[in-house]
């Protein structure tokens, strides 16, 4: 529990909470889709920085890729764009 | 979904068999390594997203039926509690681990120390994994595969 790793888990959390920003405020659906699926890279990641190997696992097969694809079926199924 | 380019379909090719490789690795060595039932089948499904992704869903649905994928879901399930009632049967406790220390069939005793994993103990652990595997794996493929399905019908009507 060095420097190095408080300096990478700050900014490790930062980015995240940076990600998940840009998933709100995009207007373009798909981008937002493939923002929220970074934020979820980056929340696993930080699982596997506090020693959590088995919940980082879960949390990148399923919240980074099944409801990515689930909320781009979604997306195909109806409009791209936000309206005002 | 409809189908997509030949780019995307030789990258699904080429990914799919790593990607089932490395979820059924996963689901066997659940009882060694981080991760397990639920993890491994997440990784396969993922897996056969990518195939459903590119090859469009009514290609996945030709090859794979939806009733089929409820049947599995079934079966994981009552394997899973039928080796749980097993337990209540030969060791007189519910989930009991009856087959670790019998020689048998994942029944190694593991050395103690630090030294290489041994893939051959466990008891009843790695054959609930695999009742796990299945479970969700059918169970999370069927949602995906009705999702892509529905959202390709143009008239609700």
């Amino acid at each position: 529990m060095g420097v190095e790793f408080l300096i990478i888990n700050t900014l490790v959390l930062i980015l995240t909470v940076i990600a998940s920003l840009i998933a709100v405020l995009l207007r373009d659906l798909l981008a937002a889709a493939i923002a929220l699926a970074a934020m979820s890279l980056l929340l696993s990641l930080e699982f596997y920085l506090l020693q959590a190997p088995d919940v980082a696992i879960a949390q990148a097969g399923v919240g980074a890729c099944l409801t990515t694809a689930i909320v781009i079926i979604a997306i195909k199924g109806t409009k791209r764009m936000e309206e005002e | 979904m409809s189908e997509m380019t030949k780019i995307v379909k030789t990258t699904a090719n080429i990914l799919f068999p790593f990607t089932m490789i490395f979820g059924l690795y996963v689901i066997v060595h659940g009882h060694l390594t981080p991760g397990g039932g639920f993890q491994g089948g997440a990784i396969v499904v993922s897996g056969c997203a990518l195939l459903l992704v590119a090859y469009g869903s009514s290609w996945v649905f030709d090859h794979i039926k939806d009733k089929r994928l409820a049947t599995f879901e079934s079966l994981g399930a009552i394997g899973f509690i039928t080796i749980a009632f097993l337990g209540l049967v030969f060791s007189a406790v519910f989930f009991g681990n009856f087959l670790t220390g019998s020689g048998t069939l994942f029944g190694t005793t593991p050395a103690t120390g630090s030294t290489l994993s041994n893939f051959n103990t466990g008891g009843v652990l790695p054959l609930m994994n695999f009742a796990v595997g299945v479970k969700v794996i059918a169970g999370l493929f069927v949602i995906v595969l009705v999702m892509a399905h529905a959202s390709s019908i143009k008239e609700w009507g």
